[in-house]
């Protein structure tokens, strides 16, 4: 072989581990935006998810039998903690980030088979398993900093998240604020027209929620040089935002005094996490070409049917759930044709 | 011809309901959320298969093959209806709380089914040990996933006790987690399937471990005789 020496076989070493290595790289910028935005108490969760991560990995693959080390070093269990603490709120009880993050490991991946086998996204199986168990926890959510009111310190968080103190003289409802998506269902709910809300609610932005809009831009810059690095398809991420654009254009062109603008589903909540991050998720997307755009696009429908008309705070979880399920199904019908067949 | 021991151990064990046949998962998994629901189902299921069994053992001979499903199925559903009324009469709590799934236990497929492969072709004894064990191991299956969610779900054990052994029962009930703050999901439905599929696994697991055991045990007695 030591003589094959002719160009061109430079090549580059894309291994899992590079890939999820760039992809977390790709988070830097959207996690400091959120940590600028909200406090954190993100930090104080990821060590949580990140730490259990690795240690159910560990434990779960000495009881299969399998080598420990490579697994481990992956990344992929540490892709799955980083996206699970992105999806809670930043004041949560230490057990919260914990039983998630087990759960996702060890019923969503390793029941299956470990990497590669898993049919639902862990990270997302494991905060839908959270949203169902723990409502009330996983419903608080913090207001940005720049709002007039009292915002906890770091070593208050940490108090609270180990055990469960708040900080003196402070009710946990008196630090919580309804999410800008949950403010603009509620407000349309009580008759009020897209614009006064936008207007006159305090955790709404210029275009979207305040700090939201930020940290979407940032995952957006993120996802996008994921996209030139060729971590990720284009497709996905693309075929999503389109689908939810679409959707949301068609009732804001009708109605535009109760559907909000594209643009605000477009920041809000995690839509840029969605479809940069969680969406693309190699294992449980879909994998053809044409399949990758219509489960994509499948998902940015989804997303906009559960967050206009469902009772959850954001949809992403779910509709990438759904979809999964549709996966199989969407590769099968999409099967690229080999070059010098017959179509079937 | 089945033994009474062997057709014992089928119904607690080699042939459960639940584990293996994975028959009547409906109120299995419907009812199980507290130790006391599951054990009012289990038992009513119990009786309507015993009745049922040496019912249709006791006809097996007049009646026709050609017509034995439908009288099968008018025998279940008036001992069903019997013990609905029953229950209705004297657990009159325990029978608001379990609802539909008493009239529903008319399509518990593991009754016709017992008529059907066993009654209807065993003598009357037979036939009663069966239907006493199937419904027994069924039994012991949603006690052991009622255990397992109400004590995850709400941190407590044989909550309501009161509802079948009346009022003197209201102390039968275990706190095993004091100030718990109830993990919903092992209520819902998810935890219905994921308590029943991890204690398949586990049974899987058992019999493995079994089989491992005796082939190494005849194995290690071939050496030594050689």
């Amino acid at each position: 072989m030591a003589g094959m020496i002719s160009s061109p076989h430079t090549h580059l070493r894309n291994s899992v581990t590079t890939a999820m290595l760039n992809v977390c790289y790709a988070l830097i910028p959207g996690i400091a935006a959120h940590v600028y935005f909200f406090g954190s108490g993100l930090l104080i969760n990821m060590t949580i998810t990140i730490a259990t991560a690795l240690l159910t990995e560990a434990a779960i693959l000495k009881l299969r039998k399998r080598p420990i080390k490579a697994s481990l070093m992956d990344g992929s269990a540490l892709v799955t903690a980083i996206l699970i603490a992105l999806s809670l709120p930043s004041m949560v009880p230490w057990w919260v980030p914990f039983i998630g993050t087990a759960f996702a490991m060890v019923f969503a991946k390793h029941l299956y088979g470990g990497l590669g086998q898993n049919p639902f996204n862990p990270a997302m199986v494991g905060f839908a398993v959270l949203l169902i168990a723990f409502p009330q926890e996983m419903t608080r959510w913090m207001p940005p900093q720049f709002l007039d009111i009292y915002h906890p310190t770091f070593i208050e968080t940490l108090r609270y998240s180990l055990t469960g103190l708040l900080p003196a003289g402070y009710q946990l409802d008196a630090l919580t604020m309804a999410t800008p998506l949950d403010t603009m269902k509620i407000q349309l709910g009580l008759g009020q027209s897209v614009e006064a809300i936008q207007g006159s609610q305090a955790v709404m932005g210029k275009l979207a929620g305040m700090g939201w809009e930020w940290i979407n831009l940032m995952f957006l810059l993120g996802g996008l040089w994921l996209i030139i690095k060729r971590i990720i398809g284009w497709q996905i991420p693309v075929a999503m935002l389109a689908g939810l654009t679409i959707m949301s254009l068609i009732s804001f062109l009708v109605a535009p005094d109760s559907y909000a603008s594209p643009l605000f589903h477009l920041l809000s909540g995690a839509t840029m996490l969605g479809a940069f991050f969680i969406a693309t998720d190699p294992v449980t997307a879909s994998t053809t070409p044409r399949g990758r755009l219509i489960y994509g696009f499948c998902i940015g429908i989804l997303i906009y049917i559960i967050r206009t008309w469902g009772g959850y705070p954001d949809a992403i979880a779910f509709a990438v759930l759904l979809m999964n399920m549709a996966v199989p199904t969407i590769d099968y019908y999409t099967q690229p044709r080999v070059f010098g067949h017959d179509k079937k | 011809m089945s033994s009474y021991q062997q057709t014992i151990r089928d119904g607690m064990w080699n042939n459960n309901v639940a584990f293996v046949q994975l028959l009547g998962l409906c109120p299995l998994l419907a009812v199980s959320n507290t130790v006391i629901n599951a054990l009012g189902l289990g038992l009513a299921t119990t009786l309507t298969l015993v009745a049922t069994n040496v019912i249709v053992s006791m006809i097996r001979n007049i009646v026709r093959p050609e017509i034995r499903i439908p009288v099968f199925v008018l025998i279940i559903a008036s001992v069903v209806t019997a013990i609905e009324l029953a229950m209705n009469a004297w657990f009159h709590e325990l029978y608001k709380i379990l609802g539909i799934f008493i009239p529903l236990i008319v399509t518990n497929c593991s009754i016709i089914a017992r008529a059907e492969a066993f009654a209807s072709r065993n003598n009357v004894g037979l036939s009663f040990i069966d239907g006493l064990f199937m419904g027994l191991g069924f039994t012991a299956v949603l006690v052991l996933l009622g255990a397992m969610r109400e004590g995850l779900g709400f941190g407590t054990l044989l909550s309501q006790a009161h509802l079948m052994f009346g009022e003197g029962a209201r102390g039968m009930t275990i706190v095993l987690f004091e100030d718990y703050k109830g993990f919903l999901l092992a209520i819902l439905p998810p935890g219905a399937f994921l308590g029943l599929g991890l204690l398949i696994a586990l049974k899987n697991v058992i019999d493995k471990r079994a089989v491992e055991n005796k082939t190494s045990a005849i194995h290690n007695q071939a050496t030594a005789i050689s």
